[in-house]
C-alpha cells in the first residue's frame, strides 16, 4: 500500500514567495491565531491537549500537558523558547520548513506565547544555516509590521516581543537544558533537573521549549480544530508529520503523512531503495535512534510501535543505507561525531566516547579483537542511563544496535584485517561511473 | 574528538583593533543587548559581531565582550572555545565546510573532502595562502536529502561531487560571484556573521522556496490527489 501523504505543514513548499506574509496570509496564514485569541489562554491549551500532539523534537511528550505545567497567575515573567537547533545526525525537517514556511513557526510561536502567558519568545536557530536565519528573521519583522507581534496583538491586548537568536555551532544545544544555558550566553552543558524548566528555566523563570515541528503543527490545530488533528495518525500518536527521507533511496526528501505511515509505504512513494540495491539498515529518528533492518518495514511509524521493537521514533529522519555501506564505518562515525559533540560534564558520556572512537579505530584498521565487541557492550552499559543527558544514551544506540544485528560484521573487520567494503562503491556518484568523480578515497 | 585539539592553541594575534572600530562595536552590541531581559543573553552574538569585524574572536574583541558585559575574560573564553563557529584564527574570505557525518560520507562527503584538500593543499581547519579558503570537515547540517553537502559560508551547495566540489573553490578563489544550489548569493565570512549577530541583511528574497528533495512529498501528493483541512473548507482540494 502507498502511503497517504497528508501535506499541511509542508503546504506551500514551491510555491513562490511562499515565505512572505502576504503567501502565508493567502493560504489561511493567522487564521489560526485569530481563531486563538478568541478563546482564553487555558482554553488555547485544552484544545492542543485535545488535539492529542505530541513532541516532534523526539521524545514525544505530549505539548499540551507541558505547557500545562506553567503556572498560570504567578507574577512570575514566562518564556517561550523554540528549539530550532537542528542537528541530530539525519535530521532535515526543520530546517526546509523554516526557509520555505516560515510563517506559519512565527503564527505558532504566537499562539504559544498567549497560552502560556509568555511575553518574550526565543527562536534559538542553529548558527550553520544562514539563508534560514534569514528567512526567521524577516518573517518574525513582517509580523511585527502586520501587528501580529508586539504591545498589542491584532488589538486583543496580549504583549509579544520575539527575539532570534542565532546559535555557534554545538550539538548539545539541542538538548533542552543546554539550550537555555546557551541562551543566557554560556557554555551549553545541560542542567539537573528537577527543577524542569516549566518551574526554572530561561533566567530562572518557567519556560516551555518546543521543537519548531511542534510549534509549527499549532496553527492548523487552532484553524481546523483538535478533532480535525487527531483524525489523522494512531491511537496515540495523533496528526500529521514530516518524515525525511535520505541515504541510498530513489527519490530522497521531506514526506508529510499522518503517524503510523510505514517505512514500506514511504519508499513505495519515493521510488524504493537505489535501483540495483537493497536495504540494510536504516534509522527510525536520527542516529541516536538505534537502527533496524528490512525486517522493520511494516513497523507503524510511531512513537508506540517503534518503541515496541527496541528503537525510538525520535525526529523521523529515515536514514537510508544499503548493502554497500559498511555498517562499522558508519557507526564509527557516528561515535565520533558524539566524542567531538559531548560536552564533558559528565564523565560517562565524555570517557566513554572518547573510547568508542579509539575501539573503532581499531576495528576499522584490522587492529581489533573479537574482545573489542564485548568492550563496546561493556562501555554502552556504563554510558546509558549514567550520562547527566540523552546525549550520552544517544550514543549508545548505533553501537548497541549495530553489534545486535551485525555482529558478524564486527567479526570480518578482525579477522579480515580491516573494512571489506569499497567505500567508492556506496556513494551516490559510484553508478554514475566516471572514475574521475570517484576522488580520493580514504 | 580525535587528532590535534584546536582548543590548545592559542588565540592568533591581531591588528590592534581602532578608536572608531571598538566606538561601532560598543554601538552595535547595544543593539544587541537591547533585545534580551538580561545582558549575558547576548554573548553569542555579540562574538559572532567580532568575527563580523576582525575576522575571527580576537583577545581584544574577548576583552571587550568580557567588559560590556560585566564579565571576566575567562568567562568569555570559555564560551569562545566551547563552540565550533568561534574562531581563534584568521578565516579565509570563504569558509568551506564539507559534511562528513555518517551519511554524507557513505554517499561521497569523505571523497569529496579528501579531493578538495589534495586540489587546495590544505588539511582540516586549514586556509589556503591566498587567504581564499578555509576548509573545515562539519557535523551534520540538515540537508540529508542533498546528500552529500558542502557549506559556503554556511549557504547550502546541495548534491556535490569531487569534481563540482574543486570547480566551486576555483570560482571562490578566482573572485567570481557564486550563488547556493538552495539559498541566496555567497556573501563574505564576515558579512554572514554579521547576519548571525542579528542584524537583517535585506537578502531573505533570494533563492528559492525550496529544493528539489524538499519538493519530493508535495509534488507526490498532488498526483495522488489529497484532501485536508476540509473542516474550515477553505483548503480542500
Amino acid at each position: 500500500m502507498t502511503a497517504q501523504l497528508s501535506p499541511v505543514l509542508t503546504r506551500l513548499y514551491g510555491v513562490d514567495r511562499s515565505w512572505t506574509r502576504e503567501v502565508y496570509e493567502a493560504h489561511q496564514g493567522y487564521v489560526g491565531l485569530r481563531a486563538a485569541l478568541r478563546h482564553t489562554p487555558e482554553e488555547v491549551i485544552q484544545l492542543v491537549k485535545d488535539s492529542g500532539l505530541r513532541g516532534r523534537g523526539g521524545a514525544g511528550f505530549p505539548t499540551g500537558m507541558k505547557w500545562g505545567f506553567i503556572p498560570q497567575g504567578d507574577g512570575a515573567p514566562h518564556y517561550l523558547v523554540v528549539n530550532a537547533d537542528e542537528s541530530e545526525p539525519g535530521t532535515c525537517k526543520d530546517i526546509p520548513l523554516m526557509m520555505a514556511n516560515p510563517h506559519e513557526l512565527v503564527e505558532g510561536v504566537i499562539i504559544t506565547a498567549y497560552a502560556i502567558r509568555a511575553n518574550h519568545a526565543f527562536i534559538y536557530v542553529r548558527g550553520e544555516v544562514a539563508h534560514v536565519y534569514r528567512r526567521v528573521l524577516s518573517a518574525v519583522n513582517e509580523a511585527y509590521r502586520a501587528g501580529y507581534v508586539g504591545p498589542d496583538v491584532l488589538g486583543s491586548g496580549f504583549e509579544l516581543q520575539i527575539t532570534v537568536h542565532a546559535g555557534a555551532g554545538a550539538y548539545i544545544c539541542g538538548e533542552e537544558t543546554a539550550l537555555l544555558d546557551s541562551l543566557e550566553g554560556r557554555r551549553g552543558q545541560p542542567r539537573l533537573r528537577p527543577p524542569f524548566p516549566a518551574v526554572a528555566g530561561l533566567y530562572g523563570s518557567p519556560t516551555v521549549i518546543n521543537n519548531v515541528e511542534s510549534i509549527a503543527s499549532v496553527p492548523s490545530i487552532m484553524r481546523n480544530g483538535p478533532a480535525w488533528f487527531s483524525a489523522m495518525g494512531t491511537e496515540k500518536s495523533k496528526g500529521m508529520t514530516i518524515y525525511s527521507l535520505s541515504g541510498h533511496v530513489t527519490r530522497p526528501g521531506q514526506y508529510e503523512a499522518p503517524l503510523g505511515v510505514t517505512l514500506r509505504e514511504l519508499l513505495e512513494v519515493a521510488g524504493g531503495v537505489r535501483e540495483g540495491h537493497e536495504l540494510k539498515f536504516w534509522t527510525p529518528g536520527g542516529s541516536s535512534t538505534p537502527i533496524l533492518t528490512a525486517e522493520h518495514l511494516d513497523v507503524p511509524l510511531d512513537y508506540e510501535a517503534v518503541g515496541a521493537v527496541g528503537s525510538m521514533l525520535g525526529t523521523k529522519a529515515l536514514q537510508i543505507f544499503d548493502e554497500t555501506t559498511c555498517v562499522v564505518r558508519a557507526v564509527a562515525r557516528w561515535s565520533e561525531f558524539y566524542a567531538h559533540e559531548s560536552c564533558g560534564k559528565c564523565t560517562p558520556c565524555r570517557e566513554g566516547t572518547y573510547w568508542y572512537v579509539q575501539i573503532f579505530e581499531r576495528l576499522e584498521n584490522g587492529e581489533g579483537s573479537e574482545d573489542d565487541l564485548d568492550k563496546l557492550l561493556d562501555l554502552s552499559d556504563n554510558i546509558f542511563g549514567r550520562a547527566f543527558c540523552a546525549l550520552g544514551d544517544g550514543a549508545t544506540s548505533p553501537v548497541t544496535s549495530s553489534i545486535h544485528y551485525f555482529r558478524d560484521e564486527f567479526i570480518a573487520h578482525v579477522r579480515g584485517g580491516g573494512c571489506p567494503f569499497d567505500p567508492a562503491a556506496s556513494t551516490v556518484f559510484a553508478m554514475a561511473g566516471s572514475s574521475s568523480e570517484l576522488g580520493a578515497n580514504p | 574528538m580525535s587528532g590535534t585539539s584546536r582548543d590548545a592553541q592559542p588565540t592568533a594575534p591581531a591588528e590592534p583593533m581602532s578608536a572608531a572600530l571598538r566606538d561601532k562595536l560598543v554601538a552595535d552590541a547595544a543593539t544587541i543587548m537591547a533585545r534580551y531581559p538580561r545582558k549575558r543573553s547576548a554573548l553569542l552574538p555579540m562574538l559572532h559581531l567580532v568575527q563580523a569585524e576582525q575576522g575571527f574572536v580576537t583577545a581584544e574583541g574577548i576583552a571587550l565582550c568580557a567588559e560590556l558585559l560585566e564579565l571576566s575574560t575567562a568567562e568569555v573564553s570559555a564560551v569562545v572555545t566551547f563552540y565550533t563557529m568561534y574562531k581563534r584564527r584568521p578565516v579565509g574570505r570563504y569558509h568551506v565546510g564539507v559534511c562528513t557525518n555518517t551519511l554524507c560520507a557513505v554517499m561521497g562527503g569523505d571523497a569529496i573532502f579528501g579531493r578538495l584538500c589534495e586540489h587546495l593543499g590544505i588539511g582540516n581547519d586549514e586556509t589556503t595562502d591566498d587567504g581564499a579558503i578555509t576548509l573545515e570537515r562539519v557535523e551534520c547540517n540538515a540537508a540529508c536529502d542533498y546528500a552529500p553537502v558542502l557549506m559556503v559560508n554556511w549557504e547550502f551547495f546541495d548534491n556535490q561531487t569531487p569534481a563540482s566540489a574543486t570547480d566551486l573553490v576555483d570560482r571562490l578563489r578566482a573572485g567570481a560571484q557564486v550563488t547556493a544550489t538552495r539559498g541566496a548569493r555567497v556573501a563574505s565570512f564576515t558579512e554572514i556573521e554579521r547576519l548571525l549577530a542579528g542584524f537583517d541583511d535585506g537578502r531573505a528574497d533570494e533563492g528559492p522556496s525550496a529544493g528539489p528533495a524538499t519538493l519530493r512529498g508535495v509534488e507526490a501528493a498532488s498526483k495522488t490527489g489529497w484532501r485536508l483541512e476540509t473542516s474550515s473548507g477553505e483548503e480542500s482540494r
